[in-house]
């Protein structure tokens, strides 16, 4: 590894009323430690009561999305670089 | 003119935090890593947040028709009772941390006191709004102590470096003035060297966490207290101010 | 051969309905290149943005404005972390990125090659440029390519704020001295061209248009987001009592729409290429930072690594 390179995050929030931790992004940190407390400045703007979980990357393994469609592979594997989560834009309510 | 004390005690409080977060504004997109910029600009508009909750309670307090950005753009050099630490220039990442170390280490247990104790509401009210981000402040500063001083030998070189330079500048805090002790027997705040050794512990436990060393310091740096400033000062005003001085009553 | 033909079939077949790509569907080679150059440029952009303003935090005339300055180049800041992570689950790192912009491979905005003069600059900025990236960004938050969109959604969300925050200085400055006015009309007269030359030439000179719009990459053309912005902001000059510098400026009443004059694109092409006021600047500003904060970075981990050492040698022993 470069030694100047820090690792990439991925971020996950649960805000005070929701119910489950969402992905929101990517950031680089030295440490896991380090992670949370940008992930709190750059993803939570001081906002009270969230909970943050800050996973490295590279311990993600994610299934494949299209399970159906025979042109795939369907096996699991290492991702390409992140999870993929259906993750819908904030504005999509009641879902 | 009444008061006189307590709004002397409101600006050294204020002008503190506006200097300090005047100084890291600069930063802005210089830092050394864009999550650090995010994380220094975070920390400026708490401290300018906080001066300026405080500067609107002095202006009440004055009740002549001052608002709070009178402080900040129209009082002169001699008017700031900044301590000295906060005009030192940014000169690398290194003495932007230790220098938010030592303000952090003081700023911290002066709020918790004020927040606790002071027998003024409003001040009660002001300090425990900041308490909660100075908290996550002195967390930053701390970990960046640690992280730097004990790094790699140019990091820890860099860190005692601005350790040598800013520790004598480190002290004036809980250096008594005459508003400093009529604060105290007002019950605005605890007694200074309380919060002196509270913080002198946490120092002491960073600073050999990261590795450092305290310098040798036969004397420390004051005269913020009275007014009486490094050459820096007037640079940060001249910068600061202009705007408010070019175009003398205008509205912003 | 032919399985190729049927990804790229079942691709263009994802895209025409509306389902979005996300980073591990298969995509051809050109669509991953051109979203890593955009997303990264976009990117690049935010982070050299911060520049111009950054410029006036010191001197910001009230602590309210202070404030407000301070937050939005803040979220600009976080606009590039999004789009930079966005970037990165195609396949290419931060610290590649970062090089490509360093040495000049990739582009930003062209419209943060321009000086901010005076206090009412900032103003415009929010104005006028926000204003126009706005336009662009809206589109892009149906972008085929999922996290892209879904980043473009948290930017737009932000981005609303930074364009009232600036139409607010000018309303501010329009309503106070003589002087205040003065620099209000200077700042528009400076600002006006470059923010139209923001959306990009017309359609039919660009070369990568007619592919990116099949791929949904691009939503709607260039010239058709600048009209919509002319049309949107003149109205907005009115109110504050400016006059854009352009003589040939005219409401159409057939079409609907403002008539105005030629942009020049040689000042355009000047900027692009390196030339405009302040094209070495920025870039040096940016290797500047980059540079003298090696060591930080470096320590960091290397701080990492020792702690990382230390608890194990203490869960062995």
């Amino acid at each position: 590894m470069n030694k100047n390179e820090w690792p990439l995050f991925e971020i996950f929030i649960r805000s005070k009323s929701g119910l489950s931790h969402k992905h929101v992004g990517s950031l680089h940190a030295a440490d896991a430690d380090m992670a949370i407390k940008n992930a709190r400045d750059v993803y939570t703007r001081r906002n009270e009561g969230v909970s943050i979980w800050v996973v490295e990357s590279k311990h993600i393994t994610s299934s494949n999305p299209d399970n159906k469609d025979m042109l795939f592979d369907p096996a699991e594997d290492k991702i390409y670089r992140h999870p993929t989560f259906y993750d819908l834009p904030d504005e999509v309510k009641h879902m | 003119m009444k008061d006189t004390n307590k709004i002397r005690f409101l600006l050294q409080w204020a002008d503190n935090s506006l200097i300090l977060g005047h100084r890291l504004g600069e930063w802005c997109g210089h830092g050394p890593v864009l999550e650090q910029d995010i994380a220094m600009t975070n920390i400026a508009l708490d401290l300018i947040g906080e001066a300026r909750n405080v500067y609107q309670y002095a202006a009440e307090l004055e009740g002549d028709g001052k608002d709070e950005d009178y402080y900040p753009y129209l009082r002169k050099e001699r008017q700031f009772y900044n301590a000295l630490l906060l005009e030192y220039k940014n000169t690398d990442f290194a003495y932007t941390i230790v220098r938010q170390f030592l303000y952090d280490t003081f700023h911290y247990y002066a709020l918790l006191s004020m927040m606790d104790n002071s027998i003024d509401g409003r001040v009660k009210a002001i300090a425990a709004k900041s308490f909660k981000e100075v908290s996550y402040h002195l967390e930053f500063s701390s970990d960046w102590m640690k992280r730097l001083g004990d790094g790699t030998e140019e990091s820890h070189s860099k860190m005692q470096e601005a350790m040598d330079h800013l520790w004598e500048y480190g002290h004036e805090f809980f250096m008594k003035s005459p508003t400093d002790e009529w604060a105290i027997e007002a019950g605005l705040i605890d007694d200074l060297d309380l919060i002196y050794k509270k913080a002198s512990n946490i120092r002491k436990e960073v600073i050999k966490d990261a590795t450092l060393k305290i310098p040798e310091t036969p004397y420390f740096k004051s005269g913020g207290k009275n007014g009486i400033h490094t050459e820096q000062l007037g640079f940060i005003l001249s910068e600061m101010q202009y705007m408010q001085r070019t175009y003398p009553g205008a509205t912003w | 051969m032919a399985e190729l033909k049927s990804l790229e079939n079942r691709f263009q077949e994802k895209i025409d309905d509306e389902v979005k790509i996300e980073p591990r569907d298969w995509m051809p080679d050109a669509y991953r290149k051109t979203l890593i150059r955009q997303i990264s440029q976009h990117a690049h952009s935010e982070v050299v943005g911060m520049l111009p303003e950054g410029n006036w935090i010191t001197r910001a005339p009230s602590l309210k404005r202070k404030l407000a300055l301070l937050a939005k180049i803040q979220d600009e800041a976080g606009h590039g972390l999004y789009l930079y992570s966005a970037a990165e689950t195609l396949g290419v790192s931060r610290d590649e990125m970062i090089d490509q912009l360093h040495s000049g491979k990739a582009k930003y905005s062209s419209i943060f090659n321009y000086p901010t003069l005076t206090w009412a600059d900032i103003g415009a900025i929010g104005w006028l440029v926000d204003g126009a990236a706005i336009m662009n960004q809206v589109p892009l938050c149906r972008c085929s390519y999922g996290p892209y969109a879904r980043a473009m959604v948290r930017v737009c969300k932000e981005e609303s704020f930074h364009q009232r925050q600036g139409y607010e200085i000018l309303l501010t400055l329009c309503n106070g001295t003589e002087g205040q006015k003065e620099m209000a009309q200077d700042a528009l007269n400076r600002w006006w061209w470059p923010s139209l030359m923001m959306f990009g030439p017309s359609d039919r000179d660009s070369t990568h248009s007619a592919q990116s719009m099949k791929w949904k990459i691009k939503r709607i053309s260039n010239d058709d987001l600048r009209q919509r912005f002319v049309d949107m902001t003149v109205p907005q000059a009115d109110v504050l009592g400016l006059t854009i510098p352009d003589p040939e400026l005219k409401y159409n009443a057939e079409t609907g729409h403002y008539d105005f004059g030629p942009i020049d694109w040689d000042e355009f092409w000047q900027v692009v290429k390196g030339y405009g006021p302040c094209n070495k600047e920025r870039l040096e500003a940016r290797n500047k930072a980059h540079e003298e904060g090696a060591w930080v970075r470096e320590a960091a981990v290397a701080y990492h690594r020792k702690q990382k050492a230390k608890k194990n040698k203490s869960l062995v022993a």
